[in-house]
């Protein structure tokens, strides 16, 4: 193993420092004491995390985020598994074009993936009901997850399931006690990959969001193009903790070069 | 497990996937470049006539224009930004020893994770008029200079969002680098910046290449970044699309920019397929 040099290093540093830089930032001004955004340097304060609170709006983007995350991924799981099976397992006509209808969202721009729901929606009546918005997250985040699913399937040892078939189990038994189980971390990993995409996700959303239906990203764009204070970057801190947290237990169950890297 | 097994399954397993698949991504895109030939009257709305005046507006107007040449402009130099950081970046972080190099690797690809906004929001505060880069500035003596707002601050946001998705293909390539290769070089004679150049780069230059593709594409598409640190004038072709939805009303017209769009996007994963196509036939043999 070659050793990296001085420059080599000192280059790393920098870049290291150009990612982090705008995450410490909001993570220090959140604890301003202040008005303005500033770092703070002799008193911290939570009072920019308590206003929040004083915004409903804000509490209630929230929570509607954490729904919708929730219901979006668990529908994703439950439509990616079956197809994965059947993507995997079977020979049939229109196998590969299957596979590309359910990859395709990744091709096409969120911006233009919004604009098409919102004409959709517009159509048929549709436009700020919860349960489309659901839909199209589905829609947006299904492919994260089939391809987790996908490659759990591919890795797997299918002479466990012959030996279950021998001594008499039945298909559903097989999936259930023996299938299942296996693929259970692609499932896991794909399900809370898909919950931060969904929970972050802006570009689609703007377009198709109602007053009622406006997630937590949202929220914050409107509010950000308006007025830039502390609290944004309070409700910015929380968001990151939020990943970062996420981040760990994806990182302790597989490995987030695995499922980052896999990703592209 | 297929067989004896009626050949209706994989229908039955797949279809509900599919059915949602049609209704929500084949069908709204085929409305959507319907309605970019609707006529479009400012009073009455979107008219049941069809024309091709927004696609002849959009590429003889100049305002249209010089939002596209921004955005291929800025998404461009965003990418070559990207390839000469984010490629030194992954062949220093391939050859750090364990345990820095899976935290440092974890550091540079884990913000994709972060909200985008918040990233953004980040480096409004950080590059505003009373902002860190500014008041570092002052306090080295120097005026301090206006960035928000401004076409570098979309290419420092967006850079700074585009970094892992350079980095994974670069540092994916080099995983599968010898290294026992490079050092032979050294051993023959080679110096340490010609192996880099002969052995090392041509190695790597296929996940250079897809990396920018991503990043490019991604790029020309970003809208929370030029919304957020380009502000009201410096439009690019994402925020140019919103606010002919939001603000003109002017459906069919910001229709027509999205399936533009769309239709750049298609042309370059495109290419991206071809790249991984031409690696899958190298690494056959």
């Amino acid at each position: 193993m070659q050793k990296n040099g001085p420059i080599a290093l000192l280059f790393h540093t920098l870049v290291v420092a150009f990612v982090l830089a705008p995450l410490v930032v909001i993570c220090l001004v959140a604890f301003t004491p202040e008005n303005t955004l500033s770092i703070p340097t002799t008193s911290f304060s939570l009072r920019w995390f308590r206003e929040i609170f004083r915004h409903p709006d804000f509490v209630a983007s929230f929570v509607n985020s954490l729904w919708l995350a929730t219901l979006a991924a668990t529908l994703s799981v439950a439509i990616s598994v079956p197809a994965a099976l059947a993507i995997d397992r079977y020979e049939f006509p229109g196998r590969d074009a299957l596979n590309a209808l359910f990859l395709s969202p990744l091709i096409i721009p969120h911006l233009v993936l919004g604009v098409a729901f919102l004409r959709l929606f517009a159509l048929i009546g549709a436009t700020g009901s919860f349960g489309w918005l659901v839909a199209c997250h589905v829609v947006v985040i299904t492919p994260y997850v089939l391809r987790l699913v996908m490659a759990s399937f591919t890795g797997l040892d299918r002479s466990a399931e012959q030996a279950a078939m021998t001594l008499g189990a039945s298909h559903w038994t097989v999936f259930r006690r023996v299938t299942a189980p296996m693929i259970l971390p692609g499932i896991t990993g794909g399900w809370l990959l898909a919950f931060i995409n969904s929970f972050d996700e802006l570009t689609m959303s703007i377009f198709v969001t109602s007053p009622q239906t406006v997630t937590l990203p949202v929220r914050m764009y409107m509010y950000a193009t308006e007025s830039i204070d502390p609290m944004m970057a309070a409700v910015s801190a929380l968001m990151i903790a939020l990943t970062a947290a996420a981040m760990l237990v994806l990182d302790r169950a597989f490995g987030l070069d695995k499922i980052l890297v896999g990703q592209k | 497990m297929s067989v004896g097994r009626s050949a209706a399954t994989p229908f039955w397993l797949a279809g509900p996937g599919a059915l949602l698949f049609l209704g929500l991504v084949v069908l709204p895109l085929v409305l959507t470049v319907i309605l970019s030939f609707h006529v479009y009257d400012h009073t009455t709305g979107i008219k049941n006539e069809f024309t091709l005046a927004h696609y002849a507006a959009v590429f003889s107007d100049e305002y249209y224009l010089g939002i596209f040449w921004r955005t291929l402009r800025l998404a461009g130099l965003t990418t070559l930004i990207c390839v000469l950081i984010g490629a030194p970046e992954a062949y220093i972080l391939s050859r750090m020893r364990d345990p820095w190099r899976s935290v440092f690797l974890l550091v540079i690809i884990g913000p994709l994770l972060v909200s985008v906004v918040v990233r953004a929001f980040g480096w409004s505060m950080l590059l505003g008029s009373t902002g860190l880069v500014n008041q570092a500035l002052q306090g080295l003596g120097f005026d301090s200079v206006r960035l928000l707002y401004t076409e570098t601050a979309i290419v420092i946001a967006l850079v700074h969002v585009m970094l892992p998705f350079m980095v994974i293909p670069v540092w994916t390539a080099l995983q599968k680098l010898d290294p026992m290769v490079e050092a032979a070089a050294w051993s023959l004679g080679a110096s340490h910046f010609t192996a880099l150049r002969r052995v090392v780069l041509p190695q790597v230059s296929l996940g250079m290449l897809s990396g920018s593709l991503i990043v490019f594409g991604l790029s020309a598409s970003a809208f929370a970044i030029p919304g957020l640190l380009g502000g009201r004038r410096l439009k690019m072709a994402a925020t140019l699309v919103y606010d002919e939805y939001m603000h003109e009303l002017n459906w069919p017209l910001g229709a027509t920019i999205a399936i533009i769009v769309l239709v750049a996007n298609l042309v370059i994963m495109l290419a991206y397929n071809r790249v991984i196509e031409t690696r899958a036939r190298k690494a056959l043999g």
